[in-house]
């Protein structure tokens, strides 16, 4: 065991290599950008291939290629970046083809993005966000398995954080089960046998091996998002067995929210945490029971409210929700702004509670 | 009386030669003649196509195919050929597709030297939506979007793609063909195989641009669209080797 001091970025690109990725593609975007750069020094070494693409509309197509041949692929940005690569991830998705994306993103406010999308038609990405660099190394893998476990293109939601933060780690391999061989991929090898292959998001097949057609294969799609959904969901919930408010929040935000829990348990406030470690599918059983008899349920997140919407349709009680985080941007935009800070947060939650004592300000 | 196939016309690298192409469409004849090219050189490619009419001759193809989005075949090209150096890859496009929708991807494509062939099926006309101006759309053509025909001070100019692709480094081979006669034909034939077989080589990024008949989409009888192309096309773009290794 060597532990290494290095950046996340560096770290997520070892866990990707340590997972078998072969091709990476990527157009640069600050925070996203360290990873593109590991990539480059990482994968030649490995036998593998790094595109800095002229786009990202360029980047997600080339993924789509690479990933079309079996190869174990990934690309990248954020925010904006993402945007452009909506179409292209719906297309992975119909076209079930595996590929990991990583979303180093400029602060949590795309959680929409992440979780909806911006492309066309019936599809889900599973997500993951991780709450630091160590997670990030851990769930790199584990997307890399469940991209070629189920076929389909996964998130992971980063942030500059986590692509930026300096620590301690040694990336280790992780084992997970085999999955069905690739034989659906495209090599050429059934180019005039009769039975050449053929991958389209209309999935007509070809005249000797017709296929299901759109909605025959649209609906197989779905069912197998509805698969994911019952058996993907992750959640951490955190001294939530007593507890009478319960603190929602995800990725890096949680880090500090957890801490806020621990000080208050110290002042006898009865609080948990709960966070979604998958974004989606969306851990609502869980969070359902986390929150069971609490009197209050108090979301924080750095945006104008996104992930409340998603513990809006699970908590067992919805009048006790409210959101007690907000924009928070730094000047650069790239960062999570003011409000990733504990005592911001710790005064929130008092005056949400009433416990701000009087003449106190949040 | 029973009746005795004497001669079939069919490739052998089809699987079916049924297709929902209109009357005097140039495009079967321009998929046949890159599909006599793969057979004569015995290759197992594996073909990417974009959106448009000839989307339906990637499918009766025996040929491994990708379906792409819109403009993006040679991005997704790139990403086969970087992980199967050794299979041949051919892109086929369409003007709207290639040209007005996919510039930036090509001529990226081909400033890397990328080691695929791309072909482009240039009719001029958006056919697939039923006739709108494309990129390659001649100055004067009609179509449902340049009512009065393309007038320049409105609709701009066609681009000659060829042109910009042969002042590429990255291009090894660009030419360009047509299929309005049995000439022009064989002639584009030997620019297919020229193509693939620099790709072999490793020669870098190959290109051949087919011009092809739509008289549907061109307003005009089937029986004209050969002379039609000629007239038009020919006489806006050319028909040659515009770059091409000593040899």
């Amino acid at each position: 065991m060597t532990t290494r001091l290095m950046q996340g970025s560096e770290a997520v690109a070892e866990a990707a290599l340590a997972a078998g990725c072969r091709f990476f593609s990527g157009y640069p975007m600050t925070p996203f950008t360290e990873l593109l750069e590991n990539m480059g020094r990482k994968l030649p070494g490995a036998g593998g291939v790094c595109m800095n693409a002229a786009s990202e509309i360029e980047a997600v197509n080339m993924t789509i290629g690479a990933a079309a041949t079996g190869a174990r692929v990934a690309t990248g940005s954020c925010g904006q970046g993402l945007a452009l690569m909506q179409e292209g991830i719906a297309e992975l998705a119909l076209n079930e083809l595996p590929a990991v994306i990583f979303n180093m993103a400029r602060g949590q406010q795309d959680y929409f993005q992440a979780t909806r999308g911006g492309g066309w038609g019936d599809y889900r990405t599973i997500t993951l966000a991780p709450r630091d660099v160590p997670e990030a190394v851990e769930h790199t893998q584990l997307l890399f398995y469940l991209a070629d476990r189920y076929r389909t293109p996964v998130v992971l939601y980063g942030d500059y954080v986590i692509a930026h933060s300096t620590v301690g780690i040694d990336v280790q391999p992780i084992e997970f089960p085999a999955t069905a061989p690739k034989d659906w991929a495209l090599d050429g090898s059934m180019s005039g046998t009769g039975r050449a292959r053929q991958i389209w998001t209309w999935a007509l097949g070809k005249p000797n091996t017709p296929g299901p057609g759109p909605n025959g294969s649209w609906e197989l799609i779905a069912e197998k998002y509805d698969q994911i959904g019952r058996a993907e969901a992750r959640h951490e919930a955190y001294r939530t067995d007593d507890a009478d408010v319960v603190l929602v929040s995800f990725g890096t935000t949680s880090v500090f929210v957890d801490s806020v829990v621990d000080e208050l348990r110290e002042d006898g406030v009865r609080v948990g945490s709960f966070r979604p470690i998958t974004l989606w599918p969306f851990p609502g059983d869980a969070l359902e029971q986390a929150t069971r008899g609490c009197a209050h349920v108090l979301v924080y997140e750095l945006n104008a409210g996104q992930l409340v919407d998603d513990v809006r349709m699970h908590a067992a009680d919805r009048s006790v929700i409210r959101s007690i985080g907000g924009v928070s941007q730094d000047p650069s935009g790239m960062r999570q702004g003011d409000l990733l800070n504990a005592d911001i947060l710790r005064h929130r939650v008092r005056d949400a509670l009433g416990l701000t004592p009087q003449g106190a300000t949040s | 009386m029973s009746s005795q196939l004497v001669v079939e016309f069919k490739p052998k690298l089809l699987q079916s030669s049924e297709h929902e192409l209109c009357p005097g469409c140039g495009h079967s004849v321009a998929f046949r003649v890159v599909l006599d090219v793969v057979e004569e050189l015995d290759l197992k490619p594996v073909l990417l196509a974009g959106h448009g009419c000839y989307t339906q001759l990637m499918v009766q193809s025996d040929l491994d195919s990708l379906q792409c989005l819109h403009g993006r075949a040679p991005a997704a090209a790139t990403g086969v050929k970087r992980m199967l150096p050794t299979t041949p890859v051919i892109t086929l496009q369409g003007d709207g597709d290639m040209v007005t929708e996919g510039l930036h991807e090509i001529l990226h494509a081909a400033a890397r030297g990328e080691q695929f062939t791309a072909l482009l099926f240039n009719n001029g006309v958006f056919g697939d939506t039923g006739g709108h101006l494309t990129a390659t759309t001649v100055v004067g053509q009609r179509t449902k979007t340049s009512l009065e025909g393309r007038d320049p001070a409105l609709h701009g100019y066609p681009l000659n793609i060829g042109q910009l692709l042969a002042q590429v480094e990255g291009a090894a081979y660009v030419a360009r063909g047509a299929v309005n006669s049995a000439g022009m034909i064989a002639r584009t034939q030997r620019m297919v195989r020229r193509a693939l077989e620099l790709q072999l080589e490793g020669a870098g990024f190959t290109f051949v641009e087919i011009l092809t008949m739509c008289p549907t989409g061109w307003f005009v009888p089937t029986s004209e669209g050969p002379e039609y192309l000629e007239d038009a096309m020919i006489t806006t773009f050319g028909i040659g080797e515009l770059k091409a290794p000593p040899g």
